[in-house]
């Protein structure tokens, strides 16, 4: 089993939010979208702490987290960059956007860069379709991207470090 | 009631039944995949994933899945029309397209719910050719095999252990043509809470779950002229072996098993049943002893190792409920390669043992480091009742027309131990010798028929002198499960209780003959068993006189120092996953 060092401080807090809930029945998701929120992502440990906090398999809770698509067990970089590839974000131009992307990152969509830098996903739907292509880095969006304005995004985001993220 | 129409004919039937079962029981087959109607014990698996039973519904647009679709007053339902057939096919045809078509060298080659349903549809080409699924097969345990390319996502196996057996080893995972059963973080079975019961094998309608083989090492130990090979046959194999081989359900072939036994080329051919009449004497002991020397209560039976793999996992903290008694084969084990090395005269080095189970868990328990004694394995090879149907075959045997032959002398003569192979059975047997040695006198009658039945839960109350024994039976782990959480809480109020992991005891073991999943089938058997045990000419354990012999020659006494190295052992607690 791989051992990584979480910091137990952040356990703490997702046993407060367990112990703070109503009932746990039913509850499985929504502390799955806390814990992902407390260690942005849900490692082997985490779901095994949650699967005997709320005496649940742990093989139900690894079916539900690779099941839904907003749920990762790959750590995020410090740079979370999310392509929208729903379908007017893809016809102007998103995979060509994408590709831009992991190539300048050398990061494969849907993984991190080994300096733990910067992470890729493809993202359905994100509603901002007036905006397509659109592309979302730490919660700051950027609208009609194009492959050329890829650099500017990518030095944009890091040099606004602190602003939004 | 309500009156409904199927295939035009008018029949009125109960409310609330879904379609298959209203064709099921007017003679109407729908074929179908997924679904697994297990009443008796409560385990339905009605999931509505495969699609393979649609129908037609007058004034519905679109085929309707007969399994989770209930009737209604008035309903015309039409299984036999050209749209449904071909509906059907069609999606058979889509789960032919990325299964791998290895059926020839495949376990579950003429034992197939896919193949035969791909038969009956009369499916004679490859028509589409999907992306084939690429895993490794997993195995990692010497019980049983994973394959998750021939997995068909019926949930048969999730439903089974999750439901039934509330062991939570499965799980759908992924999504759409990634999506299959497998364990927690894909962790190799060995690596899990797995108790290899085996009834997830039992269930899957493919081969993507399947027994672990070792029959080629036993072939090779058979054809080694250094080694003495005595084989073991557990009581349950008796009642189910003809199944393999046609004859009706139910059929004791004890006599035809032994000479097929020999006839494979086995040196000597023991009976399981004599170490059952062994763990009889040691377990009422140390009832007994627990009774009258304040131990701990209930004492819980050990005899089944995917039972005592659910505690060690799930009740780590209740390690000192279960009798300390090794099983019985394992018994019978250690005491061929002293007891009977010795009347013998055979090096317990050159001795190979190996045990026909009606189980997988025995296979692993096999293979457990502390059963072991004076650095020999008690059991060297563990082959189901599968597997053994298998060798017959193999060696051109035609068991049909076998003559009845015995058991070989020392250790083939049982009396109670023969019921050990149902639900109840161990701890009714325990109870009749237990009453002897509490009162020095046997009971008057010996049936202790309140003990018996297939209830997942069941109780009764032997009285022995003024003494009121009481007695709970479970079988199937969840029924186990709430036994032990009455016991963790203190809430529970017997004597003892006898637990076994499968439903309907070891009748009803993954190892046993593919039984279509019919409950009835396993009870037929258990009643089988009750009938060999009431033929025993000796029907008490204490009366046995290869018992008496083996107690007055080697071992001293029940629960004697020597009894105690040999015949028991501890347990190792384990964590949950």
């Amino acid at each position: 089993m791989a051992q990584t060092n979480i910091d137990t401080a952040l356990f703490a807090k997702l046993d407060e939010y367990i112990d703070g809930l109503h009932s746990k029945q039913g509850a499985l998701i929504p502390v799955l979208h806390e814990a992902q929120r407390i260690f942005e992502y849900l490692p082997i440990e985490v779901q095994n702490h949650i699967a005997q906090k709320l005496d649940i398999p742990a093989s139900k809770i690894y079916g539900v987290v690779t099941f839904y698509s907003f749920f990762t067990m790959t750590k995020k970089g410090k740079y979370k960059i999310s392509v929208c590839m729903g379908t007017p974000c893809f016809v102007r131009g998103a995979d060509k956007v994408l590709a831009k992307f992991e190539k300048d990152l050398g990061v494969k969509a849907g993984t991190t860069s080994e300096d733990g830098m910067y992470s890729i996903d493809a993202l359905r739907c994100v509603g901002a379709c007036g905006l397509a292509p659109v592309v979302i880095v730490n919660g700051k969006v950027y609208g009609r991207i194009e492959d050329k304005d890829v650099e500017g995004v990518i030095e944009d985001f890091i040099a606004g470090e602190g602003e939004s993220a | 009631m309500m009156k409904i129409f199927l295939n035009n004919i008018e029949v009125e039937v109960k409310d609330n039944m879904t379609v298959l079962e209203v064709a099921k029981e007017n003679g109407v087959n729908i074929p179908t995949l997924c679904h697994l109607d297990m009443k008796s014990i409560k385990m339905v698996n009605q999931v509505g994933t495969c699609r393979i039973c649609m129908v037609e519904v007058e004034g519905r647009m679109n085929l309707m899945p007969a399994c989770t679709t209930k009737v209604w007053d008035g309903m015309k339902i039409r299984t036999n029309t050209t749209k449904a057939i071909n509906a059907r096919r069609t999606v058979a045809e889509l789960f032919l397209s990325n299964h791998p078509k290895d059926c020839l060298t495949c376990e579950r080659n003429k034992n197939c719910e896919l193949q035969d349903l791909a038969a009956d549809l009369n499916i004679r080409e490859d028509k589409y050719k999907g992306k084939m699924p690429s895993y490794t097969k997993d195995t990692s345990s010497n019980s049983m095999i994973r394959d998750r390319e021939k997995c068909v996502m019926c949930r048969r196996c999730e439903t089974m252990c999750n439901e039934v057996q509330t062991v939570g080893v499965y799980s759908g995972v992924n999504r759409s043509l990634e999506a299959v059963v497998s364990t927690a973080f894909d962790y190799p079975i060995a690596d899990t809470s797995c108790t290899f019961c085996g009834q997830c094998v039992s269930v899957c309608p493919t081969g993507a779950l399947t027994q672990a083989s070792h029959i080629g090492d036993v072939w090779k130990e058979l054809n080694n002229p250094e080694k003495v090979v005595v084989v073991q046959v557990a009581p349950a194999i008796r009642v189910a072996l003809g199944e393999e081989f046609k004859m009706p359900i139910g059929s004791r072939v004890t006599g035809k098993m032994v000479s097929s036994l020999r006839r494979i080329g086995f040196d000597k051919v023991y009976d399981t049943s004599f170490g059952a009449d062994v763990t009889v004497m040691e377990e009422a002991n140390e009832l007994l002893d627990r009774i009258k020397n304040g131990g701990k209560l209930p004492m819980l039976t050990s005899c089944c190792p995917a039972w005592v793999k659910f505690i060690e996992h799930q009740f780590p903290t209740l390690l000192d409920v279960p009798s300390t008694c090794k099983s019985p084969h394992q018994m019978l084990g250690v005491l061929a390669k002293t007891y009977l090395a010795e009347k013998l005269k055979v090096d317990p080095a050159k001795m190979v043992i190996v045990s026909i189970m009606p189980c997988l868990a025995k296979k692993y328990e096999a293979a457990r480091d502390e059963l072991s004694n004076d650095g020999y394995s008690d059991v060297d090879y563990v082959l189901t009742t599968r597997e053994l149907a298998s060798m017959i075959r193999e060696a051109g045997i035609n068991f049909n027309v076998l003559p009845d032959e015995d058991f070989d002398k020392f250790m083939g003569e049982s009396t109670s131990g023969v019921i050990f192979g149902t639900t109840g059975g161990v701890i009714e047997a325990t109870a009749r010798t237990a009453a002897y040695m509490l009162t020095g006198e046997n009971p008057k009658d010996i049936d202790f028929t309140q003990l018996r039945g297939f209830d997942g839960i069941r109780e009764g109350v032997v009285k022995v002198g003024d003494t009121d024994i009481k007695i709970g039976i479970a079988h199937g782990l969840g029924h186990a499960r709430t036994l032990l959480e009455n016991i963790r809480d203190g809430k529970s109020e017997y004597h003892a209780i006898e637990i076994m992991a499968c439903p309907g005891g070891c009748v009803g073991g993954g190892g046993q003959p593919f039984y279509g999943n019919d409950p009835a089938v396993v009870e037929a058997r258990g009643k089988a068993l009750h009938a060999e045990g009431a033929d025993k000419p000796v029907r008490l354990a204490h009366e046995n006189k290869e018992i008496k012999a083996l107690y007055d020659e080697f071992l001293d006494k029940p629960g004697g120092t020597k009894a105690h190295k040999l015949l028991h052992t501890s347990f190792i607690q384990r964590t949950k996953l």
